[in-house]
Formats: structure tokens, sequence, C-alpha cells
């Protein structure tokens, strides 16, 4: 095994260069150089060279719930949408709110071995909102834990979240939080507005976002902790969080691909594979959330991947299950919302879906950029593909709630390399076994 | 609401038993050779009137229903010319029959005429059933169901304008204006003033599909 | 929409006029010897109830059973559905069994609509959630054209384009063009409130709501209706005045401090009762909370139309029945 080289790809949307990948990392780049001796050679002509990209934010569902994913299938699903690591979210059945389990978790992905797998540790034990976890032993198993959430549920306690912020600065954790008021959104449906209004849907404030991201930003200034806000889905949100890193604080944000495209208006059909938490919001929020992702307001894309069973959305609105796929069409969705728009290039992708969330994650084998010594972590995407229409039966996903089926979306992942192996050639995963051992290893993920 | 929109115009024609298409008020008459005048309509009126007196002596515990749309106003015709003629005043109501029909779930669903029975009701009367054609006969059939929903008329008698063949049920006329040999397919169009702004029978000869 | 009818909002204003119409035609055959008619023989309906409603299920039933359709009454207390069957399965159970109408009752907004794309039959939303209940506004139609058309009501010196008073008895023909209707209570949680706004506003009403701030939906501006919080300042104004039924568990949830509050702002009692004009009527879904929103003597008054609405219920649903079920199924 000699490597690979890549010609003509353009790197972060930048003329067009070769890669050449050699044990694991990138060797070098630039124009024509030729092809060392035996590197297997990929016509990258048209295709833009991404680092892979790392997502904040996946339910691998795996432990408990295998029924709708497990680590195997969602990092396949990652690695086809182009991604090389995924943070796995903590509520699984048991949650990750031990090192046992995370460990477990982090374990599966090496064995899976399409991306790098970092678990995210539960804030509170069981989700309960009520008694920290062991957020140290956390950090210090295998598994290197340095996010902390308790997504699905807000971590609605002033005080414990003070605490929370405070204690994972022994060792530069961040907590990721879900931010909603649980009193203001008792039995919420849907995003609180005409839509809600007229389907007869019990509402879900913006306030209910805000007010507790206001709360968090005032408590990690006083802390000087690391906050990281999950999936902003309120053109508010974006303003308050403006605001508190305009002040200097150590405020992080995401959003994801459906709230950068979708709307409730979405929801009248009561088709609950548009139900998600946080809700799909207005148009209004929608451009507010653009603009925020394009002037760095938001730091990052993340997936909220969350897949569910069949049955758990063939049902009534108010009885189905939030949360929507999304790591096989991030990157798409957010060529249509984003750079076909004219809000961001390439370079800009790069920095949102890749460097920004691995800087936040604390991975510091990924969000590199693509020069010579980088760790050849990097995904080959083609955006001038005619837009195709999203066909949840094709996904690698266990699970098929894709808002956007029936939706054509531009572009397509060709390829993606991890450490400087494909899990990902001509848009087809690779057999994760044959990666074993070449794909995989533990220590370098981070 | 496509199931809930019935069929424009006039709900019963088109699916009425005369064959014939919807012929909106106001709207222009259609191409057909005449085959009564409003004068023969006027004689052929006059004379089942008189024969209704003849042979109910004299209109004794009659009532006239007429079947909606053109049943109608030609009941109130037949009634008003025995009021002329004899100084009685026959009762004079509407029957609909679109709820009893046998025909209902091959079009879509239609808005219903009025039933209205003259206050003394039909038990023990001789009701005379008015209808502007007669032709396979089920219109009438289920003219005497919704009737036996009413109460229990002494007996029934059925006058039409129009008697032009083609029975399907075993039924027949006790006073005819006119009897119309056609052939199946031909179409038969009855207008009257008080629905179409003239009176005229017309024959055109119809379409294949209908 | 084509074969069901899930929202007042599927209904034009031609489609709302049918069915009111057809329903007076239909009123007749109550007073007949034969309270039936043969329209439906061989046509099954069943009455899919996940939420206790009596009179709502008893009044589809006498109307499927005056038209001699099979009615088939499926509730979900001791049924499978209570052991965990999802709305799906039942949904492919009735199919399977051939069931024509559906006539849903279901405690989740959007459950009749979510059915609607599981079953080859019509579906009749009976009320869904805190979404609608289409039937219940068109019997509320109903009565108000009735009763005013009755009264020669609609006052003089007003712009009415269709006037009641030339409607004949029964209102036959005439839409609501003009007509003044207050709706007063809880709009947010109610599915009557939203499926009359809907449908009176098609009709040609103009409709007025008033609530405490608290139980109206949010964006309630985007409705077609005024919005008061004023009730003594409506009540001159209204040609009619529904009362909606407030649920007591909603003081707990913080939507108003105490009954007798609510009971002295938005309850209508014999005193504010004399504000209205000498033609209005009083209406009221039912159940009614007596003493609460609506004072038993209102409610007993020669104003009332409750026991109107109970019975002009079973002709409107027999109307819907038929002209949804009655002829060919739909093209379209």
């Amino acid at each position: 095994m000699s490597g690979w080289l890549i010609r003509g790809a353009r790197i972060a949307g930048g003329p067009p260069a070769d890669i050449h990948i050699a044990g694991g990392a990138i060797a070098q780049t630039g124009a024509g150089p030729g092809a060392a001796a035996g590197a297997q050679v990929l016509d990258a002509d048209g295709l833009v060279a991404l680092p892979g990209l790392v997502d904040l934010h996946t339910h691998l569902r795996e432990p408990g719930r295998e029924d709708a994913e497990t680590v195997e299938t969602g990092t396949r699903a990652a690695a086809l949408g182009g991604f090389t690591a995924v943070h796995a979210m903590a509520n699984t059945e048991p949650v990750a709110d031990t090192a046992g389990v995370v460990e477990q978790v982090w374990r599966l992905g090496n064995q899976a071995g399409y991306c790098d797998v970092r678990p995210v540790g539960a804030v509170t034990v069981g989700l309960g909102g009520t008694q920290l976890a062991e957020l140290g032993a956390m950090a210090d198993s295998a598994a290197g834990v340095r996010v902390f959430s308790d997504d699905g549920k807000c971590v609605a306690d002033s005080l414990l979240m003070r605490r929370a912020l405070e204690y994972v600065k022994a060792f530069d954790g961040v907590i990721a939080q879900h931010a909603q008021d649980p009193r203001l959104t008792e039995g919420a449906q849907l995003n609180e507005g005409e839509v809600s209004g007229r389907l007869g849907l019990a509402g879900w404030p913006a306030a209910a976002e805000e007010a507790v991201i206001a709360r968090d930003c005032l408590l990690a200034a006083h802390v000087g902790s690391a906050l990281h806000v999950c999936h902003v889905s309120t053109a508010g949100s974006v303003e308050i969080i403006r605001w508190a890193k305009s002040k200097g604080w150590r405020v992080t944000a995401e959003v994801t691909p459906h709230h950068l495209l979708l709307t409730d208006e979405l929801a009248e059909g009561y088709d609950p594979v548009y139900k998600v938490n946080p809700p799909l919001r207005t148009q209004a929020d929608v451009a507010g959330l653009r603009a925020g992702l394009a002037d760095g307001t938001i730091d990052c894309v993340a997936t909220d991947h969350a897949p569910h069973p069949v049955e758990a959305k063939e049902t009534e609105w108010a009885a189905a299950a939030h949360g929507m796929t999304g790591l096989e069409t991030a990157l798409r969705v957010v060529q249509a919302a984003m750079v076909d728009t004219g809000l961001l290039d390439w370079a800009g992708v790069a920095d949102r879906m890749s460097v920004r969330p691995a800087r936040i994650g604390r991975l510091t084998g990924h969000g590199n950029p693509l020069v010579a010594g980088a760790p050849a972590n990097l995904t080959l995407y083609d955006p001038g593909a005619p837009p195709e229409i999203v066909d949840p039966a094709a996904h690698a996903s266990k699970s098929r709630n894709t808002p956007f089926a029936g939706m054509p979306l531009p572009g397509r992942v060709v390829a993606t390399f991890l450490r400087g192996v494909p899990t990902v050639l001509d848009g087809k995963a690779l057999d994760g076994k044959a990666l074993d051992g070449k794909a995989l290893d533990g220590k370098a993920a981070r | 609401m496509c199931a809930l929109r019935p069929q424009t115009g006039h709900h019963d024609t088109g699916s009425h038993d005369t064959g014939s298409p919807p012929v909106p008020p106001g709207k222009p008459v259609p191409p057909g050779k005449e085959v009564l005048s409003p004068d023969e309509i006027r004689r052929a009126l006059t004379r089942i009137a008189h024969e209704i007196l003849e042979r109910t002596h004299g209109g004794e515990g009659v009532i006239l229903l007429g079947i909606p749309t053109r049943g109608v106003p030609l009941a109130r015709r037949v009634a008003g010319r025995i009021g002329e003629f004899e100084g009685v005043t026959i009762p004079c109501g509407s029957l609909d029959v679109t709820m009893h029909r046998d025909d209902l779930r091959l079009r879509p669903a239609r808005a219903l005429g009025r039933t209205e029975v003259p206050p003394d009701g039909v038990d023990g009367k001789t009701v005379v059933l008015v209808d502007d054609v007669l032709f396979s006969g089920r219109t009438v059939r289920a003219a005497l169901d919704a009737l036996n929903d009413l109460g229990r008329p002494r007996s029934v008698q059925l006058a039409v304008l129009v008697d032009r063949g083609h029975r399907e049920l075993p039924l027949r006329a006790d006073y005819v204006g006119k009897n119309l040999p056609t052939a199946q397919r031909e179409v038969v169009h009855v207008l009257v003033t008080e629905v179409d702004g003239q009176d005229s029978v017309l024959l055109s000869p119809g379409g294949g599909s209908r | 929409m084509k074969r069901h009818l899930i929202s007042a909002a599927d209904l034009t204003r031609d489609d709302a006029l049918l069915i009111l119409d057809t329903a007076a035609e239909l009123a007749g055959v109550a007073a007949r010897p034969i309270k039936k008619l043969p329209t439906l023989r061989g046509r099954t309906v069943v009455n899919l109830f996940f939420e206790d409603s009596t009179r709502t299920r008893i009044s589809f039933e006498a109307a499927a059973k005056r038209l001699s359709a099979d009615v088939i009454n499926f509730s979900a207390k001791g049924s499978s559905v209570a052991k965990g069957e999802s709305l799906k399965d039942t949904a492919l159970t009735l199919e399977a069994m051939g069931a024509d109408a559906v006539v849903i009752r279901h405690s989740a907004s959007g459950a009749a609509h979510r059915l609607a794309e599981w079953v080859r039959g019509s579906v009749v939303n009976a009320g869904d959630g805190t979404h609608e209940h289409p039937t219940q506004a068109l019997l509320d139609a109903f009565t108000i054209r009735q009763r005013l058309a009755r009264q020669g009501a609609v006052p003089d010196g007003r712009d009415v384009p269709h006037d009641l008073r030339d409607a004949g008895p029964d209102g036959r023909g005439a839409a609501l063009d003009g007509v003044r209707v207050t709706i007063v209570g809880d709009v947010l949680h109610g599915r009557v409130a939203r499926s009359n706004v809907l449908l009176l506003s098609t009709l040609g009403a103009e409709v007025t709501l008033v609530a405490p701030p608290t139980l109206l939906p949010f964006a309630v501006g985007s409705w077609p209706c005024s919005v008061g919080y004023d009730l003594d300042a409506e009540l001159p104004k209204s040609d009619v005045v529904m009362m909606l039924r407030v649920q007591q568990e909603r003081m707990t949830a913080a939507y108003f401090p105490t009954i007798r509050e609510y009971r002295r702002r938005y309850g209508l009692d014999a005193g504010r009762m004399a504000l209205l004009p000498g033609h209005a009527i009083v209406m009221h879904p039912g159940p009614m909370n007596r003493g609460m929103e609506i004072a038993a003597d209102v409610a007993d008054s020669p104003r009332s139309t409750v026991v109107d609405q109970v019975a002009n219920g079973v002709t409107v649903r027999m109307a819907v029945l038929y002209l949804l079920l009655g002829g060919a199924e739909a093209a379209s």
C-alpha cells in the first residue's frame, strides 16, 4: 500500500491541486507533481476537497435502541455524508453517564472503523437533571470525553448548570446545552406561531430557547467556562449569542441542516417526519440562522442526526418521536442553504463543518487544513452533481426519517478518507471489515 | 371537496329518467327537433286533467305530487286546469326521489330536490305522481318507495308528459301526454317555462356516451 | 380535499351551502312516520372514538342509521387500542372490514388527517385534539340560519347582502352574510371555535372572539375574525353569542386565576344577556358547565338554541354522510 494520489481537487474550493496521501497523512499538496510509485490515483477533477467533516451532535442509539441505529450503521451513514468524526450523544439506554458506557460506545466506533466516534457524556445522572454524573471519570476514561450534554433534555436548574460549567474547567471540558425551558414547553409540539395556532398543536415558543441561552451565557461568563449551545433554532437566539460573543465570552453554537432549510409550514399535513426538537421555525428564523452561520456567530453545522424506527413516526403527531436523520444529507443541505445562496464559500464550509467543530470537541486529529503533515482525513465532494431526489430507502442509516425525502438536493459526496484510508469511494461505503486495523487508531483520534 | 359538489345545474336532470343532459335555466336551448310545441303541451296537459277527473270521479281525494324538477310545475299546471274545469282545489306537492334511487353510486352525490306533501298527508288519498318523461321506469320505482315512507295512499297513479318507451321495469303510465317512439340513444329534452323560460319538447340524436 | 371532511377550511362557500341546504331538506325526515331513508343501504360507517364523547357518537350513529348504513362503534376503551395498538394498525383493521366511512374522534390534533392517509374510505373528523370539529361548526351554522330566518331577525338598517328574511322559514339557500357572531371562551383548546371561525367566515358572518388573552391562540391575529377582551362591549352588537365550555383544569395551568373571576368577566348570566339585541340567540356546543360560562336561566331561556343544536346535529351529519357516501366515489 503506497497511498493515494488525488488529482486536481479544489482544496476548500481553491484552485485545482494534487494531494498525495501516504502513511495516513498528507505527504504533499500542490499542482502537478508526479505520482509516487504504486500510489492509487483518484481523478478529482471538479471536486472540492474538504477536511473530513466533524459532527458535534449525532445520536447513534447504541446501546439500547439498536432497532433505530447502531454505531456501525450510524458511522457508515456518517462516512457517506463525508464525516470522519462524530460525537455520539449520551441519551442512550443506559445513558452514557459513566466511564463504562462511554468506553463501550468508543470501542464500538473503533470496531466499525468508518469514522472516529467521540462519546458525549451526560451532564446529570440518567439525564435526570438533579445530580451531576461522574464527569471526571468519563473525561479520564479511554474515551477521553470532553463534551458533556443532557441533549434531549435541558439542564434547566440554574445552579446545576453553573456547577457543571465550573466543574468541567478542570479537564478543559465544554457543556453542550439543549436550551429549552421545560415549563414553557410542556406538551409542546411545534413552533408557537401562526401554523401551530391553525393546526391546534401546542406551541413551542422561541422565548423558551432564547431565555435559557441568555441565562447560560451569563453563567458561562460569570464562571469563565465554555458553553456550547446545541441546535440553535431561532433568529433571537442568534442575536443573544452574537451579543455574548461580542463580550468575549466563551460561547459557541451549532445549527442543524434542517433548521437552515425547512420551516414549520411543513407540519401542515401532520406528518411527524417534520417533528423535531427544537421545532422547525419560520422563514425569518431560517434567514437569521443562515446569517449567523455566515458571519460566524454560529460556529458550526451539527446534524442532530436522530434516527427513529418507522413506528415512532407512522402515528399521530403528538404521539410521534422528535427527530430527523441528517448525516447523509448534511453537506448537500449546506450547499443548498449556504453555498448556492452565496452566503458561504467552500473555505467557509470547511471551517463550519470541520475546523470549528473539531476545535469545540477538542479533537486535534480532525479539522486541520489539508496541508502536508496533516492527518489524511478528508472529503471529496462534487458540488456540480445534478440535484438528485433524496430517497430514504437508499440511506445507510437504519432509519428512514429524513425530512428531505422527495426533495431534490444538489451535490454528491464522492469519497471520504479516514487517516489515509478510504471509507467511501465513488459514493459507496467500503466494507467496514476491510478497513479494520487500517483506518483504526484509537489514540490518533484525538 | 369534489365529493360534496353535486352535478351542476339541475340536480335531477341527467340522472333523471329522461335520459337528458342537464339544462340549466336561462342557458341556450339544446339542439334537437321539436316534437311538442307549446300549444301541444298545453293541450296534452288539459287532456290529462280531464282524464284524471274522469278516472277519479271528479277528483275526490286526489293529490298531485310532482317529481322534481320539471314534474313539479307540470303537476301545478294540471291541478290548475282541474280547478278551472270543476272549481275544485286539488292539493299539489312535490316528491323528491333522490335518496331512493338505485343508481346513486353510479354518479357523484347530488343535491336534493324538495319534498313537500300537502298538509293532510297521503294516507287514504289517490296520489297521482307527475313527471316529465317516462323512460326506464326507475324514477317511478324510486318515487313509489319514497311515497311508501310518507304514508299509505289508497291508490297511486302516474301521469307523464312524454312516454318514450324502453321500460326496464314492469310499469306503465295511467295518463300520457304523448307517446314518442325513440331510439335508446336518443335524448328527450322537456323544457317548461317555470324552469327553462319556455315550453318545448325536443328530441336530439344524443351522444354515444350517454 | 377530496372525499374527506377533516377541516372546515376544506369547505368552499358552495360546499357549505350545499350541506346546509341538504340538511334543511333532510330535517323533514324526522317528522315523517318512517324516519329512515334507504340511501346508504349496504354501506358501513365506523364510529372510531378514541375519546369518550357519547353525544357526538350518538349523533353520528343516528345520522348513519337514518340513512340505512350499517354502523360499527369502535371505542378505544377496552379494545386493542387501549393495549397500545397504533392508529395505523387500527386503520388497517377498519380497512380490512370494508369501512366506507370512518368517523374519528381523537385526542391528538391531526389524527383524522393521518387516518385519511391510511384508509380508502371517507374520513369525517368528529373532533381531533385541539384542532377542529367541522360537523359541530356546520350544525351551528345551520342552527344560526334556521333561528334567524324563522325570527326574520337580521335588524333593519344593516347592509345584509342576502337577507335571511327573504330565504323562507328554514333559511334555505341563504348564507350568513353580515351576521355578527361572538364566540366566548377557551379558543386555544377549543376545536369548536377553530372550526366555527373558519366556516362562519366562509359563509360571510363577522366573527369576534372574546376570551382572556391566555386562552387565545398565538397569532390569532391572522385568523379571519376580530378579537376582543370585553364581553360587555361586544354583546350589544351581536346577533349570535356562542359560549364555549371552559374546563376547570385550565385554572391550575394558570390560564385564569379563579372560576369566580372567569365567571365575572366572561360568563353569560341574565344581566349580560339583557345587553343582547332582542333577536339575538345564545348557543352552546355542550356539554355546558351551568354556573360557569353560562348561567342556568340563560341556558334555559327562549334565546337558547342548545336543544335545537342537538336535533340539528343529526340532520347536518346525515347531510355530510349522504354527500360523502351517497354518490360514486369522487374521481379525484
